[in-house]
């Protein structure tokens, strides 16, 4: 039998040289160029990153191309930053125009560093995942097509986060996001009375809904759910097959926004929502295209300096963000989930 | 190999554009692969009918282990035999996602061998993703990655593959070392991380500063945050640097300050730092990193609890243990991670995450059981109402 459990490649044996001998010894770092950062070392040492956005989704064509790349310009050393960009780690400054160049030629775009809006984190959605209510990798293209000039350039008060989540599962801290744009059912999962005891252990189902939608139905040894109480987590479809929730008339897409997990300044926050839902049309997705750009240039166009989404928001409250998107507010908008009370208004400090 | 008659006009559609375009991607691994092919013909079709076509996952796995492989079968075998099974191999990730062009290379020559040749650089868990392969073919391709030194990560109710931030290896910000912490947790829970046995996943997420590069405190069950017990660093010199090279410190620093805590004398054009009152959110270090430093006192602040929001609500992380220290071996570390799943594991229910075990029964019992003392440092106010219990051994 092969061996098992002997962890990952250990990360020393990974990083290049000059990190090797600066390692804790880093003393600050500049933006040298939108997707180029400079970090100096007590010792002097000079690195140079190129961050570049990826497909994520990549043939092993592509990875051999960025391999050969970084033989070129990095000493065959790179590394993939939490929002799946591809960093090159150069010791040499002569190196990092050339290679500007070759990326250019090459048509991978560099950026993603600074005030910019970084590659899009994203799950599944219909390339591989069983419960997506949209497709991931088509929306996340069709949106990083629209905001190119954002991720090259450094255009907006400060960084904003956009993540894709293809159902409410949420993979991957899409609801803390400054843009969070999630996949959504809006009807009740369809049951499939004669499966359901067959591939699902009826207590679990029932205990899978939050909402104490499913009751048993011994008469059919299946479950019924209540449409009233039902809000399309498609949690259930999860424990049990014979429940699928997916749509294709009524799945979409809803926006929200306002999130961060960053500690700078103000708390990390949820992201929260701004359009409740967006219909399914691919291959582009125009209309979440259109609402996300539109979102992101409102919040650009009236921003101060230095203010992140939410932030923004914040200080000009909800009341204001509603009127300068343009946005209609709506009961969808009230919360009526578990923590709702926590969102209602309890002072008389409103904007009108 | 590629079907000339397959038809992808939808798809072609995202191959327009300035940015990378999976869908070339595809079409360059169907050139030489039938898997990838005909997920290329399944996608095109989800495209059309707006709907998904993957069946849920079955068991499938390699010899020795519970979890890493995740099973994914098409819902029309019939028409895409090719990519009827198309399953996950998770692959753990060295820490901080560092590769030489050589590792990346033998990962690409064992996947061009048995799966579609397709990738995902990274997985939102963190692992190296490799997507669509047989089952038959699942233990030689383990066996030989296995070879060239790739392990699996997690999936299904265990410990999920551990992630970091950059730390130290390229960051002036780390307060301790990330790389090595998350390396050290990955290899010190191998059993909890291949053979899910827990109520539900159970992931650890690991920054190094109060930025938080990995959204750790959005969704790590256990949110490992580095930050410091001492004072900010000031460098004056370089305070009057940014000063002379036009930069507002007035507006963006000393005014956006969340505890008014930087005082900036314009006259002396230095900076001081009322580090009682400050509470290290790194403002003014991320805008003045030249000037500014982290404290030399470096550690973690351990919270537990995130998850999205399946299935009664999303949370984020939890302050449990304010600071720290991270000292190899890590062994308050370790303790730390055991004591809390091994509470978890004996009061959860099945697929409940540990926040929400806890949030069921009750942060006061929680805290109880495990023996951790109460600070207030763990709550934004104490509480308003005068419900709560009183232990036998307390009164008479
Ligand atoms: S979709 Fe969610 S809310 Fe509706 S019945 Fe299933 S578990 Fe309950
Ligand atoms: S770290 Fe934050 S709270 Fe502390 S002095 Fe700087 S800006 Fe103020």
């Amino acid at each position: 039998m092969a061996r098992t459990d002997f962890g990952p490649p250990h990360y020393s044996t990974l990083i290049p040289d000059i990190i090797k001998e600066n390692y804790g010894k880093w003393l600050y770092h500049e933006q040298i160029r939108p997707g180029v950062l400079k970090h100096v070392s007590e010792t002097g040492a000079e690195l140079y990153t190129v961050r570049v956005g990826s497909p994520r989704l990549a043939s092993i064509d592509f990875i051999r191309e960025i391999c050969e790349i970084a033989d070129k310009y990095s000493k065959g050393h790179l590394r993939f930053t939490s929002r799946h960009n591809i960093e090159f780690l150069l010791d040499d400054q002569e190196l990092v125009e050339p290679l500007l160049q070759e990326l250019a030629q090459r048509g991978l775009p560099v950026g993603g560093t600074g005030h910019s809006v970084s590659n899009i984190v994203h799950t599944q959605g219909w390339v591989h995942c069983h419960s997506s209510a949209t497709d991931a990798s088509g929306l996340v293209k069709s949106l990083m097509d629209g905001l190119y000039d954002y991720f090259v350039e450094n255009k907006l008060p400060n960084m904003v986060r956009i993540a894709v989540a293809c159902c409410l599962n949420m993979c991957g801290a899409v609801h803390c996001s400054d843009i969070a744009i999630v996949g959504i059912h809006r009807k009740p999962p369809r049951i499939d009375h004669e499966k359901v005891s067959k591939v699902s252990e009826i207590p679990s189902v029932i205990q899978s809904c939050p909402t104490g939608a499913i009751k048993p139905n011994p008469k059919l040894k299946s479950v019924d759910v209540n449409p009233d109480k039902c809000m399309y987590c498609g949690n259930c479809y999860t424990v049990c097959p014979a429940m699928p929730i997916a749509d294709p008339e009524n799945d979409g897409v809803a926006i929200f926004v306002g999130g961060k997990v960053s500690n700078a300044r103000t708390a990390p926050k949820f992201s929260r929502l701004a359009i409740p839902y967006l219909p399914n049309n691919p291959p582009r997705w125009t209309e979440t295209v259109e609402a996300v750009k539109h979102l992101l240039e409102v919040y650009a166009k009236n921003a101060l300096p230095g203010e992140r989404y939410g932030e923004w928001i914040e200080r000009i409250g909800w009341e204001r963000f509603f009127k300068l998107t343009g946005l209609p507010f709506t009961e969808k908008h009230i919360d009526d989930f578990i923590f709702a009370p926590t969102t209602f208004r309890t002072t008389t400090q409103f904007n009108w | 190999m590629a079907n000339e008659e397959q038809k992808t006009p939808l798809l072609d559609q995202l191959e327009e554009g300035r940015w990378p375009s999976f869908v070339k991607e595809i079409k360059k691994a169907a050139a030489k692969n039938k898997k990838a092919e005909a997920l290329l013909g399944q996608l095109e079709l989800s495209y059309t009918e707006k709907k998904v076509h993957w069946k849920h996952g079955g068991i499938v796995g390699v010899k020795g282990y519970g979890g890493g492989v995740i099973g994914r079968y098409s819902d029309l075998p019939e028409q895409f035999p090719d990519a009827a099974e198309f399953h996950t191999i998770r692959v753990n990730q060295p820490a901080g996602w560092f590769y030489t062009t050589e590792a990346l290379r033998k990962l690409c020559d064992i996947w061009e061998k048995y799966g579609s040749g397709l990738t995902n650089f990274h997985g939102t868990t963190g692992d190296a993703i490799l997507l669509g392969i047989d089952t038959d073919k699942l233990q030689a391709c383990f066996d030989e990655l296995a070879e060239a030194g790739f392990d699996l990560g997690g999936s299904g109710s265990d410990l999920r593959t551990p992630s970091c931030c950059v730390g130290p290896a390229r960051c002036e910000f780390a307060c301790f070392d990330t790389l090595d912490v998350c390396h050290e947790i990955t290899m010190e829970f191998q059993n909890e991380l291949h053979r899910p046995m827990w109520p539900y996943k159970f992931k650890i997420k690991i920054a190094g500063c109060p930025n938080d590069c990995v959204a750790s405190i959005a969704r790590a069950d256990l949110s490992v945050i580095g930050t410091w017990r001492d004072a900010i660093r000031v460098d004056q010199e370089e305070v009057r640097a940014y000063v002379e090279s036009g930069f507002d410190i007035q507006g963006m620093v000393v005014d956006k300050c969340p505890k008014k805590a930087v005082k900036f004398n314009a006259e002396t054009r230095e900076i001081f730092i009322d580090n009682e009152t400050c509470t290290r959110c790194m403002h003014c270090i991320n805008e003045m990193p030249k000037a500014l430093r982290v404290g030399k006192e470096g550690g973690a602040t351990l919270l537990i609890g995130a998850k999205a929001p399946i299935v009664k609500s999303a949370f984020m992380s939890w302050v449990i243990i304010p600071f720290m220290e991270m000292k190899p071996p890590y062994t308050e570390l370790k303790d730390f991670v055991r004591t809390i799943t091994d509470w978890w594991d004996e009061n959860g229910k099945t697929r409940e995450r540990i926040g929400e075990t806890i949030y069921r029964l009750g942060m006061p019992k929680f805290l109880r059981d495990t023996g951790i003392k109460p600070v207030p440092q763990m709550v934004t106010a104490p509480r308003a109402n005068p419900y709560y219990f009183w232990y036998p051994e307390e009164v008479k």
